[in-house]
């Protein structure tokens, strides 16, 4: 099959929608437009069916025993925000710490920085340098006042699984609530919120091939029932914790999308590991001095993320964008100018953290793809460390930390 | 982020990419930057010693794809000057030939560090010798 361009292998950013959910979601738009919040009449009928059965759909992907239990939100930012700052409302009395990552994504991260600001106490445990939390430590960041642990189940940049049932049986010792930014592992890996603890769990439908604008919030009804404070007032919709008009099409999409995924997962999950696994052979076998970043194992099967010594991330994608969408740690492609602050939190050392490149394959990637990819890659980091005066003085022999960096 | 085509060119087909040996006549070395910074620059003039012109020029940058170009572009610029007329080079210069976008001027700002820390290298092991010279011809 001919390479057609731009290859997308940016799939930590967003997923294509599958043609099958575009497929069901078409009538919602025109001839089924109801508000799922007209009782009275077959419009509203119609809608709130559909969303029911989109609801069951994500309930079951993530194992929710009642579909109740998922609140649709506007999508993961929307999810995490009611997650933890509902939490954090509501709870108040009985404390003001809550117990997360380092390494959490930036909606995580600074929903908390935010409750630090008006009067809470948030713990950033760090991660190993696989990216692994040592459950240990998040125990021994718990005091009497946590009323809340926030930790994402996959990270977005180097994919690391993280010991979620261990952290959810914890938080069940302890009697505190337990939140998991999931938005990159839904859909991909086994997820269940019963056997692995989980209270809360923020998900979004255009990580598993549905629509953008589109999120879930599960909620638990039992053992114990998970109250959260809304942030939007209004008609009460979503058991009250979230109101505005369910987007009827985006929540028959991400249902479809959610359904597709449960089926298919196994097999979907075995194809992209073995072509990860082939990218990331080729590369690491090719180049020296290219630094895997993240689990070996415990890593989401669809991620590659590596450091490749003298070269900056920034240059590497200039060099593919016009043939391949990736991303990059460095903080030449970030809104803040500094590097990454998860290849950072590994202690990699903030120079490889600049050098860091993710490869995110997907549903629709092909073994050519893969193929092009891992040559190109290799061309590329080869050209740029000709140009490198690091590398220059590596192979001289000259110890790079021995020399007086002049910084402008 | 969208680069402009000069960039592009320069990134693409990066001028006077290399280096000279250190201690070779004429040679002026500047390397600036820091790996953890993301951007290091090490660039080279060689200056005949005689003239006080910058007979040639050449780089090697770690850093993105403006930095890569800063360097590149000053290279440019650099072969035929003067040495006095090196040290006029300008950041801005850079910037308005490359049309970076704000967030890229520092890479402008590190090519005229690396252009000054060149120049004063070059006045440092050679420079006794061009003022002598100038000092006999007056």
């Amino acid at each position: 099959m001919a390479l057609k361009f731009p290859i997308f292998m940016d799939s930590h950013s967003t997923t294509a929608v599958d043609p099958r959910v575009l497929e069901v979601m078409l009538p919602y738009f025109t001839e089924k437009f109801g508000h799922p919040g007209s009782r009275n009449h077959p419009f509203g009928w119609e809608a709130e069916a559909a969303a029911d059965k989109a609801r069951e759909q994500v309930a079951r992907l993530i194992g929710a025993r009642d579909p109740k239990e998922v609140v649709f939100t506007s999508g993961g930012t929307e999810a995490i925000n009611l997650a933890i700052k509902g939490v954090a409302e509501m709870y108040r009395e009985k404390g003001t710490h809550i117990v997360t990552l380092a390494i959490e994504q930036r909606a995580g991260l600074d929903v908390s920085k935010r409750l630090e600001r008006q009067g809470f106490q948030a713990t950033y445990v760090p991660v190993g340098p696989d990216g692994l939390v040592d459950v240990e430590e998040i125990r021994k960041a718990i005091t009497d006042k946590t009323i809340l642990i926030s930790v994402m189940f996959a990270n977005n940049e180097i994919g690391t699984i993280q010991p979620v049932a261990e952290i959810g049986k914890l938080a069940k010792e302890k009697g505190i609530i337990f939140h998991t930014d999931a938005t990159q592992a839904v859909g991909k890996i086994p997820v269940d919120v019963e056997t692995m603890g989980i209270d809360l769990l923020s998900t979004t439908a255009h990580m598993i091939y549905g629509p953008k604008g589109v999120g879930a919030l599960y909620v638990r009804r039992k053992n114990p029932r998970v109250r959260i404070a809304p942030m939007l007032d209004g008609g009460g919709h979503e058991r009250g914790m979230r109101s505005g008009t369910v987007p009827v099409p985006l929540v028959v999409g991400f249902g479809k999308a959610a359904e597709i995924c449960g089926t298919v997962m196994a097999e979907e999950g075995a194809r992209l590991r073995a072509l990860r696994d082939k990218l990331q052979d080729k590369i690491l076998s090719s180049l020296g001095e290219a630094y895997l970043n993240g689990h070996p194992e415990k890593r989401l099967p669809h991620n590659l993320n590596i450091s490749f010594a003298y070269v900056e991330g920034e240059s590497v994608l200039m060099g593919l964008n016009k043939e391949v969408a990736l991303a990059s740690g460095s903080a030449c492609t970030s809104a803040t100018l500094e590097p990454s602050y998860v290849i950072a939190a590994l202690g990699v050392g903030a120079e490889l953290a600049h050098s860091s490149i993710r490869f995110g394959l997907h549903r629709f990637t092909t073994e050519e793809e893969v193929e092009y990819v891992g040559e190109r890659t290799v061309q590329v980091v080869t050209r740029l460390r000709e140009m490198s005066p690091l590398y220059e003085l590596a192979k001289e022999g000259v110890d790079l930390k021995s020399i007086q960096w002049k910084a402008s | 982020m969208a680069y402009s085509d000069k960039v592009i060119d320069h990134y693409n087909n990066p001028r006077n990419v290399g280096s000279f040996p250190k201690e070779a006549p004429g040679v002026g070395t500047g390397l600036v930057g820091a790996p953890e910074c993301g951007d290091v620059m090490k660039l080279q003039i060689k200056v005949n010693v005689d003239t006080g012109v910058i007979e040639d020029a050449k780089f090697k940058t770690f850093g993105c794809g403006s930095a890569i170009a800063s360097s590149s572009l000053a290279t440019e610029w650099l072969k035929g000057k003067s040495v006095d007329e090196a040290a006029k080079i300008k950041n801005t210069d850079i910037v308005n030939e490359l049309k970076l976008p704000p967030v890229k001027i520092h890479c402008s700002v590190l090519a005229e560090d690396a252009i000054k820390a060149a120049l004063a290298d070059y006045q440092g092991k050679w420079g006794k010798k061009e003022a002598a010279a100038g000092a006999a011809a007056s």
